[in-house]
């Protein structure tokens, strides 16, 4: 077998061998059970508790838990702005980065409390140790607190009646220091033995071989990368993000980087299984998902490596296939693996330039994001799947006659209104604000001649992966895009918050409302949400509902360009 | 809403003092074992630093060999990619001329052996990787301005080549900066 196959292989293997006892052990902290590494987190986690003044025991409604993450969010965010337009000035600035204008700091505020991490700027001169370190906080609170409401909905999801839920606090600093904290620990000392910087130095400066000055960028780069992959965050230290050498140093690195990408998503749905004693329908679901993750690797690696047929034409040999914007260390194959790893989870760092992959590749991409649940980001892609399968449970109830029943509770036309606004509340907001940007442009192309780096097909794909991205919270780019204006930061920003904050509530609010329920014992009428006819139909419902409502969008753009360059 | 606040505010500031403070100085703190103590690793000749083994530098006298060509120029300073689509036109135009130029460059060479890598951007215009194929294709070039075997040089290339990881994953490259260091030695 070629080689960039087999490490493709390699990953996937790894990834689902280390997610599984990974979830066994999420489940047993969101259950409070003793885990080996209590001798050392629990007076850590007492002392959060104590300082903090929360009771950890205190259980909670669903209305509660939703108005403690709001309200710390809002805590971020104010935090977050100060941070970032006055880091200039504070300490930890060796390279003398300036201070964000104010529409860069609240795109990028948002960006990284709502685990999307979109970077309008390059971090080697945008952005100080300070603001770095910051950012880097976020990275972890706000993967945190995408899994702690996660953790409430599986509480909710356990066969009985309550509205008691947990403590949110309690699942949001222990999904911290006992699942993001450790995992970030082991990757970044791999990171930093293969030669990933951590330093608080400013940049060096050396006399190449050429005879040339080069400026070298440095900072503590390992502690970030690390949980920038863990927490499906994604915002990178560098510009370059996961394609710069300091950052992702070497083959060995890039297998580990990617693996980090989706363990927590994959681990989190094994974690369900075992917390609502449900385990074959946690199979289920992680089928679903990883059908539709390959079915969009398979072709997405097979044009990468296939190369670009207008390259081709010039008369020169493509080997390697498409190498515009990726990495000889990883090649094409790893490149397009990443690509899609990347979109399906809400990661969205990158180790090639998305911009430059094959049209089909890019829609790929996009399709992940649309789609958003294959997976999805730490916790909250879990939420989205859920979305999906109250929808599912309904359209099949119907079908067959049956009272849609999910889990032992009835779905009534509350939980399905809710359900449906927030599955359609993605594709709005994605269409209309790429619709709108299209708009401007098209009126009047002068004007906003420079947001764009490729001309046709390309340039709506450019506009269309930036929305598709802030609204999945992912966090990639079509990088040709100019996206630092304050059209850009305020539509981007907007969406960002929309879609992090009604997605969460939404799912929240359907379990807490189920979980008041009575419990309905499975009897013969029951329709069974484990078996292979109901994953079906739930790939079939994702695909109906996500995926074919962006097929106009798409065909303007990557599927137009692909036939044109054929 | 007000319930919330004290203890927001509270979590907030310990969660920064934890994870932007005591998990950054762990991580800092392991960094002194590892190589170059997390400065990032250097190459030295003389005592002078010349470069950073992992990143790739500009490279253009035919003396030398030439890296993959950078969107930023090589600026350590800020890195990123040319992010043009595969079908813009602009673009196939600027690979067209880069693989005129190398043709200039390296007469004899024939047009259907230029491997694509050595005339497209890397993703972050600090690549410091070459196939072999687009080493070996520049070793005639070399030869005739070193005024050396071209047997020399190929051997130089073949023991610098970085097999697939454990020899099974990945991607076989050669460093471009080690391999100039080699050919500057030999002299």
């Amino acid at each position: 077998m070629n080689t960039e196959i087999a490490g493709i292989v390699l990953m996937l293997v790894a990834t689902i061998l280390l997610a599984i006892p990974l979830g066994n052990y999420i489940a047993k902290v969101y259950q409070n059970k003793t885990t080996w590494l209590d001798f050392i987190l629990n007076p850590i986690d007492k002392l959060f508790f104590r300082i903090s003044g929360i009771k950890p025991e205190r259980e909670m409604t669903w209305q509660q838990h939703l108005l403690a993450l709001l309200t710390i969010n809002f805590v971020w965010f104010l935090f977050s702005m100060l941070v970032l337009m006055n880091m200039g000035w504070l300490p930890l600035n060796p390279d003398s980065n300036p201070s964000m204008t104010a529409s860069l700091a609240f795109n990028t505020s948002v960006s990284f409390i709502s685990n999307t991490n979109i970077q309008h700027y390059s971090g080697e001169t945008a952005v100080s140790y300070l603001g770095q370190l910051v950012l880097m906080l976020f990275q972890f609170i706000s993967a945190g607190a995408g899994m702690a409401v996660c953790a409430v909905v599986f509480n909710a999801m356990k066969e009985r009646t309550t509205d008691k839920l947990g403590n949110f606090y309690n699942y949001f600093v222990k999904s911290c220091t006992r699942v993001l904290l450790p995992l970030s620990v082991v990757v970044a000392i791999i990171l930093l033995f293969a030669g990933t910087p951590m330093t608080f130095k400013g940049k060096d400066q050396f006399i190449s071989m050429q005879g040339d000055t080069v400026n070298v960028s440095r900072g503590p780069v390992a502690a970030m990368v690390a949980i920038k992959q863990l927490g499906t965050n994604g915002g990178g230290f560098f510009g370059a993000n996961s394609s710069h050498p300091f950052e992702n140093p070497n083959y060995f690195t890039n297998i580990i980087e990617n693996i980090s990408i989706l363990l927590i998503p994959i681990a989190m749905v094994f974690a369900m299984g075992t917390i609502i004693k449900r385990r074959k329908f946690a199979w289920i679901v992680f089928g679903v998902m990883t059908a539709g993750f390959i079915i969009f690797v398979v072709p997405s690696v097979y044009m990468e490596m296939k190369g670009n047929p207008a390259i081709s034409r010039l008369g020169i040999s493509q080997n390697r296939g498409n190498m515009e914007g990726k990495e000889i260390r990883f090649g094409s194959a790893a490149s397009g693996y990443w690509g899609i790893s990347t979109t399906v989870t809400s990661n969205g760092s990158v180790n090639a330039m998305h911009d430059s992959f094959m049209p089909l590749t890019g829609m790929f991409t996009m399709l992940g994001m649309m789609i958003n649940s294959f997976y999805g980001g730490v916790g909250v892609g879990f939420l989205n799947f859920y979305v999906f399968m109250i929808i599912s449970v309904f359209i099949s109830g119907l079908m067959v006659g049956r009272t849609p029943e999910f889990l032992g509770k009835k779905i009534e036309a509350k939980e399905m209104k809710i359900a449906t606004i927030i599955a359609l509340l993605h594709t709005l907001l994605i269409l209309s604000g790429t619709a709108l940007a299209s708009h401007l442009y098209a009126h009047n192309p002068q004007a906003y001649a420079t947001w764009l780096n490729n001309p046709g097909y390309h340039g709506f794909s450019e506009m269309l992966y930036e929305y598709s991205s802030a609204s999945a919270n992912n966090g990639s780019e079509f990088a040709g895009l100019s996206a630092n204006t304050n059209f850009w930061n305020i539509t981007g920003g907007l969406i960002m918050l929309l879609s992090r904050f009604l997605p969460i509530i939404g799912p929240v609010a359907i379990a807490g409302i189920l979980a008041k329920k009575k419990y309905v014992p499975e009897s013969a009428g029951t329709l069974k949400t484990d078996t292979v006819t109901f994953g079906i139909m739930i790939f079939a419902v994702i695909m109906i509902v996500a995926a074919l409502s962006f097929f106009p969008a798409l065909s303007l753009g990557p599927i137009s360009e692909h036939f044109s360059l054929n | 809403m007000k319930k919330h606040i004290l203890p927001a505010l509270k979590l907030s500031l310990f969660s920064l003092i934890f994870f932007s403070g005591i998990y950054t100085l762990i991580i800092l703190l392991v960094a002194q074992l590892a190589p170059n103590k997390g400065l990032g690793q250097t190459i030295e000749v003389k005592g002078k630093t010349i470069g950073y083994a992992l990143e790739g530098q500009n490279f253009t006298q035919d003396k030398y060999f030439w890296g993959r060509p950078s969107a930023v120029a090589y600026n350590a300073m800020g890195s990123g990619g040319s992010n043009k689509g595969p079908s813009n036109p602009d673009y196939i135009k600027d690979v067209q001329n880069k693989v005129d130029s190398f043709l200039v460059h390296n007469p004899g060479i024939k047009k259907e052996n230029i491997p694509a890598e050595l005339v497209t951007a890397s993703g972050s215009g600090l690549d410091p990787d070459l196939s072999p194929n687009a080493a070996y294709i520049q070793i005639a070039r070399i030869a005739k301005a070193r005024g050396l075997q071209e047997s020399k040089i190929k051997a130089i290339v073949d023991s610098h080549i970085d097999p697939a990881f454990l020899g099974l994953f990945g991607t076989v490259k050669v460093n471009v900066l080690k391999l100039n260091l080699a050919l500057d030695q030999i002299q």
